[in-house]
């Protein structure tokens, strides 16, 4: 029997990364390959009056130095993915971005001309000597101050800065009505700061010129590869996509900032035929720091308002979203229709209004980082229940229940109409709470809280119960809130003649565990050994298409697509098979890998029909030979996976530090294929979460400087920094794929951030110290700041 | 990360490592601050002389009057020692706090010290319990009293074409009863604070007080004042309130995004209070 669904089946890539054999985009290596390094600017706003490469071209081993001057105009620069216009229906501003900059830096790392050598040490050392004469200007980098009036220009054409602005919901005048006769209003400013996704592998790219078939392949440490072919082609450089391949090799993480079509690609591919070598170029990690897409970086006002009983009666959010000096791939999309459309949370709200302003700064690109949008909505959510809680001297699980929507598993019943444009799929609020206040035991947690206010240690506890929108998801809506791409999935299924089955698929892993998790399904529905399953992903040469692996989509889209083709090759085998039997296709059952006519013991094994289906000799009559399917899968709508999150801190009274002693994660992800896999991905998310809370976050100074780019300054979560997580699930299956899956990738890094905050906070609260907000990262001198009143 | 290129060479003993230095030319031990500032170009050498491989330099010798620290012995091997952790058990207690195993398995107590970073453990460690460092040039030996060894930021008395060999931690009475207590830099794990505190007690009242901090000012140092007004009497949490006023006298006090000068100052305090009361 095989039965793979819903078992902690063990990797089946790890061997290859654990013993070093995985095949990253660093360790490819071509005959007469150069390397590039890229020399950046060090200002976050400079005009160049000259670039002067003549003592590094005489370096030897310097093969060619290239400027943007040097870039042919017809080049255009990279393109965005996403357009959100303005309210009064303006286009979108969308500013160029030359792969090389032409005149002006707009950040520190833009990228001001390219250096290519024999190794990358001649390529570093040729640098050196490049002589940039810059003309220091005037920055901003906070949101905010980017809009005041007078605030230094990121582009000539973007008038106070702004990219667009943008509302959703109820109309502000029916908010503020419902605010103003309320019982009680919760209001709070705050930041939720940029953080730097670090990616274990740094970018890197590899790009080579075949003059014989006119063709270029590049490799790309990239979660998105046929994206990027698409962008790359189709946008910037003008070249047939055919004559393109686009390889996402092993990726040792991306967490977002993998998903976009960066500069340094397209530059390569270009770079490659224009000095007629291969070129490799790698990202260090103080570039990383510089120039991988960042996250978050939201400067927020919101007012909640409840009636008497704590019920919530309208929330209104306004948002100054960073996007850095630069528009990349989705940023768009996520202070905005990845944001604002999950602020109903799991609440009956029934007045929502979301007002965002995105802005460009001096700082370096903001895009989708783990949950993107989705996290910054919740952490606006659920700090002002918790707050409100403490204001209005309620119990912050109480006050969730008494908002919670009604349980729905959108069959029997509808899926949910929130008032910020979304339908959820499916949802049982209540049962994720009271499991995960039944794992904390909170009534004696109450007592020790107590106790410990008499000591120099004292206790906190904080809730979270957050929504997200994953398998991102239908094309038409996504079209018609401003995509520029499509978002569904394909698979294609082969199998082989002898019955081993080779599966496409247009998803991306780069330590999701993908290969095994899709081929559990596909061995599952087919009635076969894991071992016989090979899952292949990545190049846009041998998979027809892909919309690549970001907002928890994989097993959703990507999974359901797999479904379907698996479905079209059992149904043909069917015919095979019936015809072998001298059945008919209604008499036969499939079951453990062969078909058999009901009520016999007369079965054909799937070996043996997909042999006939290549040496069709005894073949049905008018049946096309072969056994390979390709589907594509469009969801009917996005998923909605929720839970609820509890952390519990202790707080050094005497020098502010904190230390997390619990953390408890009750999840609802749909079915589970991979049980230990979904434990993997909500752990790392929880660490995600909980060290943007606690240690992460990115530091520009006035002027731009990035001030912490190195880990000696820049804090990652380590895993001595946590206690064991204790985790659990539910499930309320997904009504609209056919796994019943809803996405486990993200869940994590949404849920876990306010609850630790509102843990510290109430830690303060209840020792006295009556704060509303400690800013992220909760640094001990921030939360000691706190206690000196 | 790749450095500007230079030239390496490995020595096989202090004499030859001697012979072999020029002006252009630095010592390697550890590696540690070193490699990371040369890779990151903020520093570059014309010759990097390798001294990690030289065996008589790494030991730690258990001598009547002392324990003789190489100057080449790592912060695990110093970790580690049993000699250490009888006579000055905050040796071991510091080694273990600094930076991750790999760091300790690599980094050596001499060349942190040659170093100097202001926020680095041995600084306070080695002002606390009165060290001598042994120091060996093209003309002989010198040792240096540990309180007249740390001149300034990332300053020492060590001169060009010197080599530290060894730590001399004197067997005293205060070495043998001595804590270290370290607030870290998340990040780096550097001490934002670390306090080393050594105390000889006639019963229940101070004989004798060292303290070294670190982390707190541009150099490391002792606060004499708060030695000095503690002894003749009980390590209370009272007497050493009155005494910590003094703490950073006379000191520069650092500030950066993560610890202010206020903070810094107050946990200095803290930590100090903590050790102090730790000490038996």
């Amino acid at each position: 029997m095989t039965n793979y669904i819903g078992k902690s089946v063990k990797r089946v890539e790890d061997k290859r990364f654990i013993t070093g054999q995985g095949n990253y985009t660093d360790d490819i290596k071509i005959p007469n390959m150069v390397h590039a390094y890229i020399v950046r600017s060090p200002y976050a706003h400079a005009h160049v009056k000259n670039i002067d490469t003549a003592e590094a071209l005489k370096v030897p081993g310097v093969v060619s130095i290239l400027t943007g001057a040097d870039i042919p105009e017809a080049i255009a620069g990279v393109p965005c993915g996403w357009q959100v216009d303005f309210k009064n229906g303006d286009t979108m501003k969308e500013p160029p971005h030359p792969l090389l900059v032409r005149g002006t830096v707009r950040h520190v790392g833009d990228g001001v001309a390219v250096v290519m050598a024999e190794t990358k040490a001649i390529a570093k050392d040729a640098a050196d000597l490049i002589d940039v004469d810059y003309d220091v200007l005037d920055a901003v980098a906070d949101p905010k101050k980017a809009a005041e009036p007078g605030a230094p220009q990121v582009h000539p054409d973007c008038p106070g800065n702004l990219c667009f602005d943008w509302e959703l919901g109820n109309p502000k005048e029916e908010v503020a009505a419902a605010l103003a006769s309320a019982h009680h209003v919760t209001e709070l400013d705050f930041v939720n700061q940029r953080v730097v996704p670090n990616a274990m592998e740094t970018r890197g790219v590899v790009a080579q010129y075949d003059t014989a078939y006119d063709k270029y392949t590049i490799w790309t440490s990239t979660q998105n590869p046929h994206l990027i072919r698409l962008l790359m082609c189709a946008f910037v450089l003008g070249i047939p996509e055919h004559k393109v391949r686009v390889v996402g090799p092993d990726v040792g993480g991306g967490f977002g900032s993998k998903i976009f079509h960066y500069a340094e690609e397209a530059l390569l591919v270009w770079a490659s035929k224009h000095i007629g070598r291969p070129i490799k170029w790698t990202c260090d990690r103080s570039e990383a720091f510089m120039t991988d897409a960042h996250g978050r970086d939201h400067n927020s006002n919101a007012k909640m308002g409840f009636d008497k009983d704590g019920k919530i009666v309208a929330l209104q959010a306004t948002t100054f979203a960073n996007l850095g000096a630069y528009l990349s791939t989705f940023a768009p999309a996520v202070p905005t229709y990845l944001h604002g459309t999950l602020m109903q949370g799991l609440y009956t709200t029934p007045k929502v209004n979301v007002d965002v302003k995105a802005m460009f700064t001096h700082t370096n690109a903001v895009d989708a980082y783990r949950g993107a949008g989705r996290p910054e909505a919740t952490y606006l959510l659920e700090r002002l229940l918790d707050l409100a809680a403490l204001e209005m001297d309620m119990d912050p699980a109480e006050l969730r229940l008494k908002n919670f929507i009604p349980a729905f598993d959108g069959v029997e019943q509808p899926g949910y109409q929130t008032q910020v444009a979304l339908q959820y799929d499916s949802g049982n609020y209540e049962p994720v709470l009271k499991r995960a206040l039944e794992m904390v035991g909170y009534e004696n947690f109450r007592k020790d809280q107590a106790a410990a206010l008499s000591t120099n240690k004292i206790l906190g506890i904080g809730f979270s119960t957050y929504i997200e929108a994953c398998g991102i998801a239908p094309s038409a809506v996504v079209g018609a809130l401003g995509a520029r791409a499509g978002l569904f999935e394909s698979a294609q299924v082969r199998v082989q003649p002898t019955g081993k089955v080779s599966v496409y698929t247009g998803s991306h892993s780069h330590g999701q565990g993908h290969e095994t998790t899709f081929a559990q399904i596909v061995a599952d529905k087919m009635g076969i050994a894991l071992e016989d399953v090979e899952i292949i992903h990545g190049d846009s040469d041998s998979v027809a298409f892909g919309m690549g692996t970001y907002g928890s989509r994989s097993l959703a889209v990507g999974g359901s697509a797999i479904v379907k083709s698996i479905e079209k090759v059992l149904d043909k085998g069917a015919k095979v098979a019936a015809h072998l039997l001298e059945a008919s296709v209604d008499d036969l059952d499939y079951a453990e890998g062969k078909w058999t006519v009901k009520g016999t013991d007369k079965s054909v094994s799937f070996g043996d029909v997909s042999l006939t289906a290549y040496v069709p000799h005894n073949y049905p009559e008018g049946l096309e030979p072969g056994l390979d399917f390709s589907s594509f899968y469009d969801p009917a709508n996005f998923t909605y996976p929720f839970g609820a999150h509890i952390a519990i801190v202790e707080i050094d009274k005497e020098t502010g530090a904190t230390k997390l002693l619990r953390f408890i994660a009750v999840d609802d992800v749909g079915n589970v294929i991979n049980p230990m896999i979904v434990d993997g991905q909500i752990h790392g998310g929880l660490a995600q979460g909980i060290g943007q809370a606690m240690h992460e976050g990115a530091l520009y100074d006035d002027t731009g400087q990035l001030i912490n780019g190195s880990y000696m300054d820049y804090c990652m979560p380590r895993a001595d920094d946590f206690p064991s997580f204790e985790i659990d699930r539910t499930v309320t299956p997904c009504p609209h794929n056919p796994l019943g899956v809803k996405g486990a990738g993200e869940a994590g890094c949404i849920g876990s951030t306010p609850a630790v905050v509102n843990a510290v906070v109430d830690a303060l609260w209840k020792a006295g110290y009556k704060v509303k907000d400690i800013p992220m990262p909760m640094t001990p001198e921030r939360v000691w700041t706190a206690m000196q009143g | 990360m790749i450095p500007i290129s230079f030239n390496y060479k490995k020595a096989s003993s202090v004499d030859e490592a001697l012979s072999l230095m020029t002006d252009d030319a630095k010592i390697l031990g550890g590696g540690h601050s070193l490699i990371p500032a040369l890779k990151l170009r903020l520093n570059s050498v014309d010759t990097l002389i390798d001294i990690s491989k030289i065996e008589n330099i790494k030991g730690i010798n258990d001598n009547a009057q002392s324990v003789t620290v190489g100057g080449g012995a790592t912060h695990a091997s110093i970790a580690s020692n049993s000699a250490l952790a009888k006579a000055a058990p905050m040796m071991a207690e510091a080694a273990h706090t600094i930076g991750d195993r790999q760091v300790r398995n690599m980094g050596t107590i001499g060349g942190s010290i040659a170093h100097a970073d202001p926020a680095a453990d041995w600084p306070a460690v080695l002002l606390a319990s009165d060290a001598n460092v042994v120091i060996k040039n093209k003309t002989g030996q010198r040792e240096v009293d540990i309180d007249q060894f740390f001149t300034g930021f990332y300053e020492t008395a060590l001169a060009d074409g010197e080599i530290i060999t060894a730590i001399r931690i004197p067997k005293t009475a205060y070495n043998a009863n001595s804590v270290y207590e370290k607030f870290k830099q998340p990040a780096s794990r550097f001490a934002i604070v670390g306090i080393a505190a050594a105390a000889e007690m006639d019963g229940n009242v101070v004989k004798a007080l060292r303290i070294g901090v670190t982390g707190l000012a541009e150099v490391a140092f002792r606060p004499m004042e708060v030695e000095k007004e503690l002894i003749g009497k009980e390590l209370t949490e009272a007497n050493i309130d009155a005494a910590l006023g003094t703490i950073a006298n006379g000191v520069s006090v650092m500030g950066d995004h993560y610890a202010s000068e206020k903070y810094r100052t107050h946990l200095a305090k803290v930590y100090t209070k903590r050790a102090l009361l730790r000490l038996k």
